[in-house]
């Protein structure tokens, strides 16, 4: 039974990191009151572009031994938060300067980006003509999986809590700041006042347009990172189309499971991420069909959330008032 | 002198505009999206645009069975998004059409699985009853929440979609055929129980007709009725209608039966119409594609036969792309998604224009 646990809170906290990059990402976002339904794609484009990153700098190298880990990280990285920066960018500018409707340009950025994604995945190695039979980038995964050296020699607490790569705790680290930020600072205080009410904020002499972009670009970036953290840690370097599967979807369902709160996200990523491997550990014997309804519970735990939040109509617990809405001066 | 910055434009909402000048300025994004998607193809192939373009047609057009699939697909998705417009009409983001429609598809399945041993004209009635309600259903409960307690919506139907997913995935479990495949298979391949019949020797013709009958339903429903008065007044402000004493709970769960009924009408037909099995991938993303072509059709019926047949007409071209150069069938969702973007994105030259700002300085000499 210990054994069991030991094996399955790792697992639990290395599938948990991707959403909580991507909650933390929409969380910040949100508290601007921009409903960025795109997420999903930007999360698939921040995976995607960090891999053709690794992927252009594994060619230029003469031999997979020639590779220096701190290029190996820092590329794929930088490409990675490009890619999502400029989803970022465009959601912004279509919703934001454009006055676009929010879930649609979200949805619209979740097709284009699961696109993108699975193309470039898929033909990336046949357009460049490099010789590699499928998208493998294990060189540069290794550098990404880099654990430190006395983890494994600390027995349970080193398994536990040390033996992640660094991806994981910058998660946490990020998570941490941006609850820091917008409870703690000015900066946070003008995000949120942002979200709540555009108009009493910009009478208040804050600049409703840079919020909101500010916010939902350093969101992307955020959630990019999630995507990348999923192929370089969770999957070896291995792209496999549509892998990614609908982690983005439960990044946002996290947002609302932590009402708002990243400091909180960082475990309930974990819980979720628990939950979603949860039908692997549960004996159903040879009945498949059970373990489809375990994958079911993050989504009905984050219904329940949703429905008591509202019962309870408390005032810290609500979403960002003008979520989802343009903010036009002139209207009233 | 004053050092205050003046941006070189302001920004103006503009009055009525005629409807052709707004259907110019749409015209006009559509044409740039497919020059940029030609761009990106031509990069991508290295092929010649003009080629790239022949083949989008000849994926819609290139024969009697594509031409079908083609008004077969723009019926679904047109169902499903017909299904979502009194919701949005009435500011209720009902992006859940994708649940409500496995719902009813999957109620349709269980009648054809579980009463297979009876005759037809008892087993397609009750798909019809029990897909329709499995969809109302789906559809009221979120309506219930927001109406009752006001849960945000847009997240509630969004999460419905994925326990409707997992719900599917455990009963193609269930009653998978073959045993261990974890498939459900074509059901009933022998009897044929429960399949529709087929008009004209197509079995999509029968689609294609009833949701023409909806679409025309639907535009009288939303335009002529008094409940379709009360969906905009509700949609307009929530307070007028308070006012004017109309039940703004009761709309708001009767307009989501309706959404989440003809939600399920779509899984029915997929599943009795044409694909004759169960999957979870079998609304294949209408529901996040309807909410596309509801809104870009302005929430008009009419409109949206046309917003609906260039999507589909549009992606059925980037798949034909996809599969005569040899490339990821993704390719079609790349240009999908700009074309989404440029239509999206010139709805602002509709309702706004830019105006060039006077200087003050000019004015003070």
């Amino acid at each position: 039974m210990f054994e069991a646990i030991l094996s399955f809170l790792p697992r639990a906290i290395a599938q948990g990191t991707p959403l909580l990059y991507g909650s933390t990402g929409e969380i910040v976002t949100q508290k601007s009151g921009n409903m960025n339904l795109g997420i999903p794609g930007v999360m698939y484009v921040g995976g995607i572009c960090g891999v053709i990153g690794a992927f252009v700098y594994e060619q230029s190298l003469p031999s997979p031994d020639a590779i220096v880990p701190a290029l190996a990280v820092l590329i794929p990285t930088l490409f990675c938060l490009m890619g999502s920066l400029l989803m970022g960018l465009l959601f912004c500018f279509l919703t934001v300067t454009l006055r676009a409707n929010q879930n649609v340009t979200g949805l619209a950025m979740t097709t284009f980006g699961v696109g993108f994604g699975n193309f470039f995945g898929g033909s990336l190695v046949k357009i460049s003509g490099a010789d590699m039979p499928f998208l493998a980038l294990s060189a540069t995964s290794n550098c990404f999986k880099k654990t430190l050296p006395f983890a494994e020699k600390l027995g349970v607490f080193g398994d536990l809590v040390l033996n992640y790569s660094f991806l994981m705790y910058l998660a946490v680290a990020v998570a941490l700041i941006a609850s820091f930020i917008i409870n703690r600072t000015r900066t946070g205080l003008h995000l949120r006042a942002v979200g709540e009410n555009p108009s009493t904020a910009d009478s208040a002499g804050i600049d409703v347009n840079r919020y909101k972009y500010l916010s939902t670009c350093i969101g992307c970036m955020v959630a990019g990172l999630g995507g990348l953290y999923y192929v370089m840690d969770y999957a070896s370097g291995i792209w496999a189309n549509d892998a990614f599967g609908d982690r983005g979807w439960l990044a946002i369902a996290l947002v609302i499971f932590t009402v708002w709160r990243p400091n909180v996200g960082v475990l309930a990523s974990f819980f979720f991420g628990g939950l979603y491997i949860l039908h692997m550990y549960i004996p159903s014997g040879m009945n498949l069909a059970v373990k489809e309804l375990y994958k079911m519970l993050p989504y009905v735990v984050t219904i329940i959330v949703l429905i008591i939040s509202s019962l309870r109509n408390q005032r810290d617990k609500q979403p960002p008032q003008s979520l989802g809405l343009p903010y036009f001066r002139e209207d009233r | 002198m004053s050092k205050t910055k003046e941006p070189l434009f302001h920004i103006v909402k503009r009055g009525e505009m005629p409807w052709y000048f707004s259907w110019c300025i749409r015209a006009a994004a559509i044409v740039l999206a497919l020059i940029c998607c030609g761009l990106i193809t031509t990069l991508v192939t290295s092929e010649n645009p003009i080629q790239i373009y022949a083949t989008i047609i000849d994926g819609s057009f290139g024969s009697g069975r594509k031409f079908m699939v083609l008004l077969q697909n723009t019926a679904m998705l047109l169902c499903v998004a017909l299904a979502l417009t009194p919701a949005f009409k009435m500011r209720f983001w009902n992006i859940g059409g994708e649940g409500q429609a496995l719902a009813g598809a999957l109620a349709s399945a269980a009648c054809m699985i579980l009463m297979k041993d009876m005759p037809n004209w008892i087993v397609i009635p009750c798909m019809v009853v029990t897909s329709l309600l499995a969809g109302a259903v789906w559809g009221a409960i979120p309506a219930f929440f927001k109406a009752k307690f006001g849960t945000n919506e847009t997240l509630f139907t969004l999460m419905m979609n994925y326990v409707a997913i997992q719900l599917v995935a455990y009963f193609s479990v269930v009653w998978e055929n073959p045993k261990g495949s974890g498939n459900v298979g074509v059901i009933n391949p022998n009897t044929h129980i429960g399949w529709f019949p087929d008009l004209f020797g197509s079995k999509y013709a029968l689609n294609i007709i009833i949701v023409v009958i909806v679409t025309v339903g639907m535009y009288i429903y939303l335009n002529y009725s008094k409940h379709g008065y009360e969906i905009s007044v509700v949609g307009e402000s929530e307070r007028t209608a308070r006012y004017i004493g109309i039940k703004v709970e009761k709309v708001i769960i009767r307009t989501m039966l309706i959404s989440g009924a003809i939600c399920g009408l779509a899984g029915l037909l997929l599943v009795g119409g044409t694909n004759h099995t169960i999957n979870s991938a079998i609304v294949d993303n209408r529901g996040f594609t309807a909410v596309m072509v509801s809104w870009l059709g302005k929430f008009n019926p009419i409109w949206m036969v046309l917003t609906s047949f260039l999507l589909v007409f549009l992606s059925r071209g980037a798949g034909e792309i996809a599969t005569d150069f040899g490339l990821n069938s993704s390719f079609g969702d790349i240009l999908t998604g700009v074309i989404l973007f440029f239509i999206i994105g010139c709805e602002f030259f509709i309702n706004y224009k830019l105006s060039l700002t006077k200087s003050l300085k000019k004015e003070e000499k």
